[in-house]
């Protein structure tokens, strides 16, 4: 080295060189953006759709910020230096940003900026030139959702570039999305033989769009091979998608009917084992949706977690109220049927109006925790909902402890002793007065648990119950008083049978049909699905 | 056969006696009040002076026409559940469907005063680009056919639900549930435009009845006058009803059904006369309140509605007809005063009144004032 003292300061000053070079091509890289960028307020259109293209391909990293703002209309230019700024609307003003590095540049009055004003033309060619540079954002989930708006709006120029960056895609569910944006493009080419290939990459898709192209290609292309490809392809499609269709209503009636059935399982305890009307029933679950409000409101910073905690909380409050309901009330009333019916639809009465007085009579939204919003999406034909994937689980979990309890528990033992001969588990040491008390806080208690799982459905309201009471007394005596077997497949099939109703009747007439459909199969089997055999039917 | 028939005879008491108000002080006291009502209030409403303290006013004998309704109800639905045991939830069905029959009579009566002008179809139908009055509208643009729907309807219903419900045995709160679930399924379906029944809004801007204005005074008058001339005839036939052998029969089945029909009896087919009956007593209720009111929607069909009259028979004190008709004009008048003064009160007492009334009135007013008579 020190031989050659020369190749060293060469090699020095061609390394500041560079350097330099590379901080002075940065600073001019920023100014020219800057330029570009201060190019925007023209006087004429045409030159602000050249700006804005030039600040699309500059590959700034702010390029994409300020064209987005461009189109929220939050671009502005100041009025006596007529530069660009991002601007924000706040209480006496515009709080200003420095649209090239990105920083708070001061305020101004309304009157000091002006919005740049773009045309629909200028419009449309900014969302291009977004979703083409969203196409190679380093973040998957902005270039899925740039290939999800090719697919919307497609785009030939853009589909081009697409077949280029096909290979490098690194996410598989990008790349089929990509695939058909390309194929649906290339649907239009002069060709027949371009075409016919461009119909067979889009084999397997069910997707809307290439549903409509592919019955555009049967119906109207030139070439008859074309029209008998894409026409056998058509029919394809729509067998599927019915087939498709089929599952998805399949999967709709079941996350109904598992509403239906939790709604049902509290009365089929109340209702079921111990003989009880308890037309307060829909305003526990009432009460358990109003509780997971309030856990909410306790915990705003832990959404998350606030369904785990209101899941226990709504069963101990609905609990509660449906012991001192039994003890205040139903006890005095055994044996007299109709008042107790009587008696609890006046307590419904009366928890309705405190519900509205305590919360107002309007509606509660409660949120859904980030893990149960979203779906599964298995084809552009079907999708899962989470949140009801989460209800039917759910359940079919308190089904589940629901069997457990009663077969595997003393508790369960003593409730089925109580209800089948009073007389002789009172003789053997049962005190039959706590097991009622327990039996009807239980089911209360699963009551106020349909009321969790029905809040991340609908929204939250004092009237929430009563659309439900008449429901769950008729999935209790269409599955079987007594069984909670009955109370599941009878829930999960009136469920079902709604859900395949409402296309062809309209949701209204459906739940019509199907209230007509119960009332002429009691006349059948008065005893519902699963009729209770032995000792207790008959005396029953 | 004949052996059977004397015994079968001999089982049933005879009425001790022939006259229909033998004994029954209470049916008389509310006669009397009717008729005095009748004749006192039209006088005070029409001849007396607007600045007398004796005047009553239009609207207060519309208040009183509607009291009188409601006791109708009350009073047909006392027929079933107090002498047949059926506790129905669903009766609010029948007088919204009479309701119905004379609100399409009124729709029609309003010919091309409506906002639209046509003078065939109803607003609503023109509203919704209908071309012809469906089929189901034909005749209620005369009053004899709706009142003749008035009753047939209901009647109709009644008899169609009785007939599948009793004949399969359907009983107790099953009966209960499912005459729920029938009212249930009308308002449902009532609310739905395409049933041609004037959907969420029902059927109202009632010009005329009979050819009178139905906003006018004596008009108002007359309806109070006939719904208190309809809720004593219709005491008079359940009281009929209830001390014929019919009755006695259907007592027999109230208090024990399987040892009636053990007897020989068809209990379903009674069970039946006796439905149908109360149902078409509730069509007329509904007849006669709905010019009173001025609209009738489907909200009348709610759930609510049913179980409400059923406490009006629970607080007056079933099984007496007159303490139906007693509960039914009391509760309401109760909740008109207490909505005037504390709206959000009113679902407290009312609530408050199913849980007492079963827990410590079981025999309602009636039973209230008989005990005290009999300790005195």
């Amino acid at each position: 080295m020190q031989r050659n003292p020369g190749y060293w300061r060469l090699l020095v000053g061609l390394l500041l060189a560079v350097m330099v070079c590379a901080t002075v091509h940065a600073e001019t890289d920023d100014t020219a953006f800057a330029e570009q960028v201060a190019a925007l307020n023209a006087r004429s259109f045409d030159d602000k759709a050249d700006a804005a293209r030039a600040i699309a391909s500059s590959g700034h990293p702010r390029a994409t910020t300020i064209l987005q703002a461009l189109l929220d209309s939050s671009l502005y230019f100041r009025v006596i230096e007529g530069d660009v700024v991002l601007a924000e609307a706040t209480d006496d003003g515009f709080a200003l940003t420095d649209p090239v590095t990105g920083e708070a540049a001061g305020a101004a009055t309304q009157y000091e900026v002006r919005r740049v004003v773009i045309n629909n033309a200028i419009r449309g060619e900014v969302r291009d030139l977004l979703a083409r540079s969203g196409l190679t954002s380093d973040d998957p989930s902005v270039r899925r959702e740039a290939v999800r708006q090719l697919l919307d709006n497609p785009d030939p120029a853009i589909a081009e570039q697409i077949g280029g960056l096909i290979d490098e895609e690194p996410r598989a569910d990008i790349r089929r999305d990509m695939a058909l944006v390309l194929g649906l493009s290339r649907l239009q080419s002069e060709a027949a033989a371009d075409r016919l290939l461009a119909l067979d990459s889009l084999r397997g898709s069910l997707a809307d769009r290439v549903r409509n192209e592919v019955r555009t290609l049967a119906n109207d292309d030139p070439d008859p091979a074309v029209r008998a490809e894409a026409a056998q392809m058509l029919a394809g499609i729509e067998e599927r998608r019915e087939l498709w269709g089929f599952a998805e209503q399949v999967f709709f009636g079941l996350s109904m009917g598992s509403v239906l059935m939790l709604a049902a399982f509290g009365l089929a305890i109340t209702f079921g084992v111990m003989g009880v009307i308890n037309m307060a029933h829909g305003e526990l679950i009432m009460l358990g949706a109003y509780t997971t409000y309030v856990v909410q409101q306790l915990m705003p910073n832990h959404i998350e977690y606030s369904v785990l905690v209101a899941i226990p909380a709504a069963f101990l409050v609905a609990g509660s109220f449906g012991v001192a309901i039994e003890r205040g009330i139903i006890r005095f009333l055994y044996g007299r049927p109709l008042e107790t019916l009587l008696a609890t639809f006046g307590l419904s009465l009366i928890l309705q109006q405190l519900v509205r007085t305590v919360f107002s009579p309007l509606n509660r939204r409660v949120s859904t925790p980030d893990w149960m919003a979203g779906s599964i999406e298995v084809n552009a034909a079907f999708s899962l909902t989470l949140n009801r994937l989460y209800v039917i689980a759910f359940a079919l979990l308190v089904f589940l402890g629901l069997m457990a309890i009663f077969k595997r528990t003393t508790l369960g033992l003593r409730v089925r002793a109580v209800s089948q001969n009073r007389a002789m588990a009172r003789a053997v040491g049962v005190s039959s007065a706590r097991i009622d008390a327990l039996t009807f806080g239980l089911g209360a208690g699963v009551a106020g648990l349909a009321g969790v799982a029905l809040s991340q459905l609908t929204n939250v309201g004092p009237n929430l119950g009563q659309g439900y009471i008449i429901d769950s007394f008729l999935v209790v005596v269409f599955g079987g008083v007594g069984n909670l077997w009955g109370t599941l497949v009878g829930g999960l099939s009136l469920g079902v049978l709604n859900k395949f109703l409402e296309p062809q009747t309209g949701a209204v007439l459906a739940k019509v049909l199907v209230l007509v459909f119960i009332i002429l199969f009691i006349q059948k089997r008065p005893q519902g699905l699963f009729p209770q055999r032995g000792r207790a039917a008959a005396e029953g | 056969m004949a052996a059977n028939e004397i015994t079968a005879t001999r089982l049933i008491p005879q009425a001790p006696h022939r006259r229909l108000l033998h004994g029954d002080l209470g049916g008389r006291i509310l006669l009397g009040i009717l008729a005095a009502m009748i004749v006192v209030v039209p006088v005070l409403n029409l001849m007396v002076p607007a600045d007398s303290p004796f005047h009553v006013s239009t609207y207060a004998v519309t208040l009183m026409g509607r009291y009188l309704c409601f006791a109708l109800l009350a009073l047909a639905l006392d027929l079933v559940w107090g002498y047949c045991g059926i506790l129905s939830l669903g009766h609010g069905a029948f007088f919204a469907l009479g309701g119905y029959a004379m609100g399409m009579y009124l729709m029609r009566q309003i010919g091309d005063r409506g906002v639209y002008g046509d003078p065939v179809l109803p607003d609503f139908m023109v509203f919704l680009g209908w071309e012809k009055l469906p089929w189901f509208w034909y005749g209620f643009d005369h009053f004899w056919f709706a009142a003749l729907m008035v009753l047939a309807v209901p009647g109709l219903l009644g008899f169609v639900f009785g007939w599948l419900a009793f004949r399969s045995r359907v009983t107790g709160v099953y009966l209960s549930i499912i005459s729920q679930a029938m009212t249930y399924a009308l308002m449902l379906a009532f609310f739905r435009n395409e049933m041609g029944f004037g959907g969420n809004n029902g059927l109202t801007d009632f010009k005329d009845i009979l050819g009178f204005s139905i906003s006018a005074p004596g008009t108002r008058v007359a309806l109070f006058m006939a719904s208190g001339l309809a809720l004593g005839a219709s005491y008079l036939i359940c009281r009929t009803i209830v001390r014929s052998r019919l009755g006695r029969v259907v007592t027999a089945v109230r208090d024990a059904e399987p040892r009636t029909r053990s007897l020989g009896y068809r209990t379903d087919r009674y069970k039946l006369w006796v439905w149908t009956v109360s149902a078409m007593l509730s069509g007329l209720a509904g007849a006669l309140y709905v010019p009173q009111v001025g609209i009738i929607n489907p909200s009348e069909f709610s759930p609510l509605n049913s179980i409400e009259a059923v406490v009006w028979v629970a607080v007056g004190g079933r099984g007496t007809l007159y303490g139906a008709a007693l509960g039914g004009a009391l509760v309401n008048y109760a909740q008109t005063l207490l909505t005037a003064w504390l709206a959000e009160l009113w679902l407290f007492v009312l609530g408050a009144l199913f849980v007492a009334v079963t827990l410590f009135f079981p025999r309602g007013l009636v039973g209230l004032l008989r005990r005290r008579g009999d300790g005195s």
